[in-house]
């Protein structure tokens, strides 16, 4: 993708900076249409019908607040500390943004396929955190405090399931870059990682069941890292008003916005790229049968997309399923459970991979 | 101990997926919305709501705005004079008393229904109209007197002219009265006057 782009525009950076826009228009469709998703999902769970004005069924009623929301006025109270408060939805945005550019969308529209891949991911979903924290700090409302520190101390501490789980797959595909672990996962579904990874033999079959396990505990995980029920206590709504972006209107507020529903997408992409092989199709592809090239990429874009969103899909029903964990009960889900799980899954495929 | 732990997990996992079950199940069942303006809640049959009074049969009796425990009813009448009576109603009871202003107060109305069961032509009643709120409060008094101000003057007056005639007729009568009465009284002391000779008569 890249490459072509150089070859049209002559240039690295026209070609970069055009490369990011498709990867920011499919976030920002992607969020108007989550979000009328997770209110349609929600009613329909409790036996409601949801937004139904705006266009069909109400599909136009996110871009409506949306565009409501941009003529908001630009709250800045006396007492906020200005440069923090105006920086950290770009911030909290822009490491969202930034993990985007890892994920292998189709065979051909990698952003950046890098080595490091997985760990670029982990770390800038890890550096939200200080987004989250600055917003906190800076709106000078104790609210917003409690919900940014909760946060932290949440993101901080199912990093180390998270990464753990990682490890364990790093190991059974000999990779960090999302791309070459996409790439093992071809041609079977029986490749994929909740599978046992692409190697035949007896070790594959051993590996199934701490595969599941493994990707159970790493579900959980990014669940709580992109602060969604039941592991929302950073904007619970019936204690913090709305958490960290209490003080927050208009096109800043959308920002906190787009970031979470991007992340809801992003830790989907992670999951279906360990564990159900990314962009690959388990049949194979039409475009192989007619012998048209041109339309593998685009049913690898709808794959991979319909994976992702299956998971976000999974991710509201939980929602609406699951009440909120206390603080207690969520450092007990993360230290008492999840970790020992992580470490003896990484000790046991370790153990496999050995033999 | 251990145990304790892995059934722990175990439940918390299972629990989970019954919920899950749960709410997958009422993602499929019909929803309980109503889409307000254009599906309306259907009313139970004795629904209390806008108060509705079917001027042609109203007699006028004010037995509705004595029942009123807000008063709420406002009802003026005027006595129709013999030329000029209000059409019976459609049941053919005879009206006597044009009214020239009913007035219901729907702010302050409270649905109580009251004004209803007493009245004898069973011209108030409660409609199934319940949307009718106003900007301005005085736009829930409703007149439902369909008399022009000019007729209700004309009936005024013309009672009043009727009233004049038969107090003058009244006056004249009891004038007649008087003189006869006078007359009589008259007569009767003439009478009496000569009574006395009868007595002396009988005594003899």
């Amino acid at each position: 993708m890249q490459n072509y782009l150089i070859e049209i525009f002559g240039s690295e950076i026209v070609a970069y900076i055009l490369a990011t826009v498709p990867v920011l228009a499919f976030i920002v469709l992607f969020v108007l249409f989550a979000v009328w998703l997770e209110r349609k999902v929600s009613a329909h769970m409790q036996d409601r019908l949801g937004p139904m004005r705006v266009g069909w069924h109400g599909v136009l009623q996110t871009l409506a607040d949306f565009l409501k929301l941009l003529q908001k006025e630009d709250i800045i109270a006396t007492a906020n500390d200005k440069a923090l408060f105006n920086i950290a939805p770009y911030v909290v945005f822009v490491t969202t943004l930034a993990t985007f550019t890892m994920l292998p969308f189709t065979s051909i529209f990698i952003g950046s396929n890098a080595d490091v891949g997985i760990f670029f991911v982990l770390a800038f979903s890890g550096a939200v955190v200080a987004g989250i924290l600055m917003a906190g700090w800076a709106s000078n409302n104790k609210y917003s405090l409690y919900g940014s520190l909760r946060s932290a101390a949440q993101i901080v501490s199912y990093e180390i399931p998270t990464a753990l789980v990682v490890l364990t797959m790093i190991m059974l595909y000999g990779t960090m870059s999302l791309g070459e672990i996409t790439i093992a996962q071809t041609s079977h579904f029986w490749n994929w990682g909740i599978f046992g990874g692409p190697e035949l033999g007896l070790a594959k079959i051993l590996l199934v069941p701490f595969m599941f396990v493994a990707f159970i505990i790493l579900f959980i995980s990014t669940l709580a890292e992109s602060n969604r029920t039941p592991f929302d206590l950073p904007e619970s709504e019936s204690e913090l008003v709305a958490g960290f972006n209490t003080e927050y209107s208009g096109i800043k507020f959308s920002m906190f916005f787009l970031s979470e529903f991007a992340n809801m997408f992003l830790i989907g992409s992670i999951l279906v790229i360990f564990f159900f092989g990314g962009y690959n199709s388990p049949f194979g592809y039409l475009g192989n049968l007619l012998g048209i090239e041109w339309l593998i990429p685009i049913e690898q874009l709808l794959w991979f997309l319909g994976k992702g969103m299956f998971f976000v899909f999974v991710d509201m029903w939980l929602r609406w399923t699951l009440p909120r964990v206390r603080v207690d009960q969520l450092m007990t889900i993360c230290w008492k459970y999840l970790i020992p799980y992580a470490f003896f899954n990484l000790l046991i495929v370790g153990l496999i991979l050995l033999i | 101990m251990i145990k304790n732990y892995f059934k722990n997990t175990w439940e918390g996992l299972y629990t989970i997926l019954i919920g899950m079950k749960i709410t997958w199940k009422h993602l499929f069942v019909p929803s309980v919305t109503l889409q307000y303006p254009e599906e309306r809640a259907k009313l139970p049959e004795r629904a209390r709501n806008r108060l509705f009074l079917n001027y042609n049969d109203c007699i006028g009796c004010m037995q509705c705005a004595a029942a009123c425990p807000v008063n709420c009813i406002e009802i003026e009448t005027v006595k129709g004079i013999p030329t000029d009576m209000p059409d019976p109603t459609s049941k053919g009871q005879k009206k006597a008393l044009w009214v020239t202003k009913f007035d219901i107060d729907e702010g302050k109305c409270c649905f109580c229904q009251l004004c209803v069961a007493p009245c004898p032509t069973e011209a108030i009643y409660m409609t199934d109209i319940y949307e009718y709120s106003e900007f301005d409060r005085d736009n829930l008094v409703y007149n439902f007197a369909s008399l022009t101000k000019e007729e209700v003057q004309q009936k005024q007056d013309n009672f009043d002219k009727f009233q004049a005639e038969k107090e003058a007729q009244k006056l004249e009568a009891a004038k007649a009265k008087a003189e006869a009465d006078a007359k009589k009284a008259a007569e009767e002391k003439a009478k009496l006057e000569v009574k006395p000779s009868n007595d002396e008569k009988k005594e003899d």
